[in-house]
């Protein structure tokens, strides 16, 4: 729900707000308030900036170090600044930053073609290393090896942008554990990655059968995002970045963390690959119409699942004997009573090592699973609606238990529960947005995608919302005409 | 055909039925009638097993029902059941379906009666019942009366030894009482083994071979009219 409230908001917020926001004095500000502000992502974990374990309501890593160093050098001794982090989602950073939730983002951000024509981007504080991680054994030696195979990367990185340059089949992914997951259990053929991630993620003893290639597939740098308004403030982050190279606190930060390497030392990579820029046209289209049709799948798949598991509980529930009813409804407490990117999670990553399924399937069941038990509460309602007096003439008329519920409870039954299943089922079209976290592309990616390729949320957020609409009203159609069909018995009593 | 034998039921502390005894030959016709509450209609569905009760027996059309009937006599019961039609006071024609589909679902669920037997017989107790030109009516679209009659050719269309009505006119007008009390007429006359609970005092006098009056739960009377 808050996503499509977000979601609601930016393409809103791009509609009217553009433009009419004002900085270019944050520097200023900075100084005034005594504090900056940064963007960054938790979720990036160890080493960007992560809680630290031994007190979680502290937060360390080497981005934390830097823009401490950078924030007092900002300062001086009369008007001391402190910088404080604000905990953002990693791939809405850029557009918090325009938006001016915060002074500037600091969390792995890449020196990009696209980023430059956006933002301004300071000097580097690191230099890394695209690095290929493969399965031991796998014959692949480079990236042109991987034509036509699955390789994950982290979503909107420089790594995602190689691999969008060469037409690979990418897999978007948020977080930086999951995609060795995937490569290790045969899900991916490669993921490629900056060699921080590659280092502490991939290839660790615990993934004793994934191998990194030894040389870089790409380098580039890390920089700190400032609005474009505020060049000031980028000459100043630049001199305190070039004063912490000058006397070694840079390299003592770095080393700290274990990150200083011969990198740091070697020439700044000059201008390397970059995602063509691209435009709002007929490929974009037939890619959201692609999205469309995953969306549709997938809701559809979902709720074929959905409503004989539905159908099932509620009987269960309603008349089975006290054990079953017992099972029936801590199946329905369980799933309605937890996230259903909770379940997505523990079906796609936590059973992975178990049951291997794939990112479709996975996202099926679990929505599937999880719609059942809306169904089932849905169905046991519109069984417990059917006057009593129906299941006693059947009985009377020498029907069992099952013969009943098929030939006379069930068709009556499935009358009532005709417009909340419509209503589940919209709701299933829009929900089926979260199985995006487990690497399928959907509408609602897709339109985060365009929007990151485009640099605005108006069109592709117009054109989401324009395609869910086009799934759910003939739906809404289709069930209305169903409903005159199936109810042609019954006319709402006048009032 | 129908031999009640110390029959007694409780709700909680209250006894609804008290040590009901008593024997109905086949072709009889008991009128049941008594004041409200006396125990008519919960007699009545002890006959079919619809409720269980506390102690005693009934034997009905050959099948012996006992107390704390469960799952593993669900068999005997549906046999019986197919033996014992029940016509109840608000009809209870199931609403998804045609008169002629209400009538051909037990024969053909139940007893898996092909499809065309089962229409053609359907057809012809709509004719004994008067509505041979309303087959493919849904239940919305008939009368109260019509659709009572409806639900007697239901009960017929299994065959039965034994028909149960359950106060099968109150729900009804005036005018429709009379459409389906002479159908009922009709099957007395037919020789049909009948228990009618009714608060027609004259109906039950015009069809009725005897007359039960029950009161706080017994037999208060049992009146033979007729031979």
């Amino acid at each position: 729900m808050t996503r499509h409230a977000g979601l609601a908001l930016l393409v809103l917020l791009a509609a009217c707000s553009s433009g009419t926001e004002e900085h270019g004095d944050t520097l200023a500000r900075i100084r005034a308030r005594g504090e900056i502000t940064w963007g960054a992502d938790i979720q990036g974990g160890e080493p960007y900036v992560y809680e630290d374990p031994a007190d979680p309501r502290h937060l360390i890593g080497f981005e934390v170090d830097i823009m401490d160093a950078i924030a007092r050098r900002l300062g001086d001794a009369a008007h001391p600044v402190k910088a404080r982090m604000a905990q953002y989602t990693w791939s809405n950073l850029v557009p918090s930053l325009e938006r001016g939730d915060f002074d500037v983002v600091m969390n792995g951000l890449e020196a990009t073609d696209e980023r430059k024509r956006r933002i301004l981007l300071s000097e580097p504080y690191y230099i890394y290393g695209e690095t290929l991680t493969i399965r031991a054994g796998d014959p692949y030696r480079s990236v042109f090896d991987l034509a036509g195979k699955r390789v994950g990367t982290l979503n909107q990185t420089y790594a995602h942008d190689i691999l969008r340059m060469l037409a690979f089949d990418w897999v978007p992914y948020e977080g930086n554990e999951e995609p060795y997951r995937d490569l290790v259990l045969g899900r991916t053929d490669a993921v490629l990655l900056d060699n921080i991630i590659a280092d502490r993620y991939g290839c660790i003893p615990a993934n004793p059968t994934l191998r990194c290639l030894p040389y870089d597939i790409a380098r580039g740098t890390y920089v700190i995002g400032i609005r474009k308004a505020d060049p000031d403030l980028k000459q100043a982050i630049d001199q305190a970045l070039a004063a912490m190279r000058a006397d070694g606190e840079l390299r003592r930060i770095l080393e700290k963390t274990r990150l200083w390497d011969e990198r740091q030392t070697d020439l700044v990579p000059s201008e390397s690959v970059s995602a063509r820029k691209r435009r709002f046209d007929r490929e974009m289209v037939v890619q959201f119409l692609e999205a469309a049709w995953v969306t549709l799948e997938l809701s559809v798949l979902s709720f074929l699942l959905a409503v004989p598991i539905g159908m099932l509980l509620a009987v269960a529930r309603t008349y089975g004997a006290p054990p079953v009813r017992a099972y029936a409804r801590v199946y329905i407490e369980l799933f309605r009573g937890t996230p259903v990117l909770l379940q997505l999670f523990v079906l796609y990553y936590g059973l992975g090592e178990v049951v291997r399924l794939g990112p479709m399937s996975a996202a099926v069941l679990g929505l599937g699973l999880n719609y059942a038990a809306y169904e089932a509460e849905v169905y046991r309602g519109a069984l417990l609606a059917i006057p009593r007096g129906q299941s006693e003439a059947a009985r009377a008329l020498g029907l069992g238990p099952w013969q009943t519920l098929r030939h006379v409870l069930v068709p009556q039954g499935l009358r009532l529960a005709l417009p909340p299943m419509t209503n589940d089922f919209v709701a299933l079209l829009k929900d089926s947005s979260l199985v995006s976290t487990i690497t399928v592309i959907e509408l609602t990616k897709r339109m985060s995608v365009a929007a990151i390729d485009l640099g605005s949320y108006l069109i592709p957020g117009l054109l989401c919302a324009a395609l869910y609409l086009a799934l759910s009203l003939p739906l809404a159609e289709l069930a209305r005409r169903l409903e005159r069909r199936l109810g042609r018995d019954q006319r709402p009593l006048a009032l | 055909m129908i031999s009640v034998r110390s029959l007694s039921k409780r709700h909680g502390a209250r006894l609804v039925l008290e040590q009901v005894s008593a024997e109905v030959a086949r072709g009889e016709t008991i009128a049941v009638v008594g004041p409200s509450g006396g125990g008519k209609t919960t007699l009545l569905r002890c006959l079919n097993y619809l409720e269980s009760f506390d102690e005693g027996e009934v034997v009905i059309a050959g099948t012996t029902l006992r107390p704390g009937m469960g799952r593993r006599d669900a068999a005997l019961l549906r046999g019986m059941r197919t033996r014992v039609g029940m016509v109840f006071q608000h009809f209870n024609l199931f609403p998804h379906l045609t008169a002629l589909d209400n009538i051909t679902l037990a024969p053909r669920v139940v007893r898996g009666a092909g499809r065309i037997s089962a229409e053609l017989k359907a057809r012809d107790l709509l004719g004994k019942v008067g509505l041979a030109d309303r087959a493919g009516a849904y239940p919305h679209e008939l009368s109260g009366g019509q659709q009572q009659r409806v639900a007697i050719a239901r009960a017929l269309a299994q065959q039965p030894d034994v028909m149960l009505f359950d106060e099968p006119t109150s729900a009804l007008d005036p005018e429709m009482r009379d459409e389906v009390m002479a159908v009922i007429a009709e099957l007395a006359r037919g020789g049909m083994t009948m228990l009618v609970v009714t608060h027609e005092v004259q109906f039950a006098r015009d069809i009725a071979s005897r007359v039960w009056v029950i009161d706080r739960g017994r037999i208060a009377e049992d009146r033979r009219l007729r031979p």
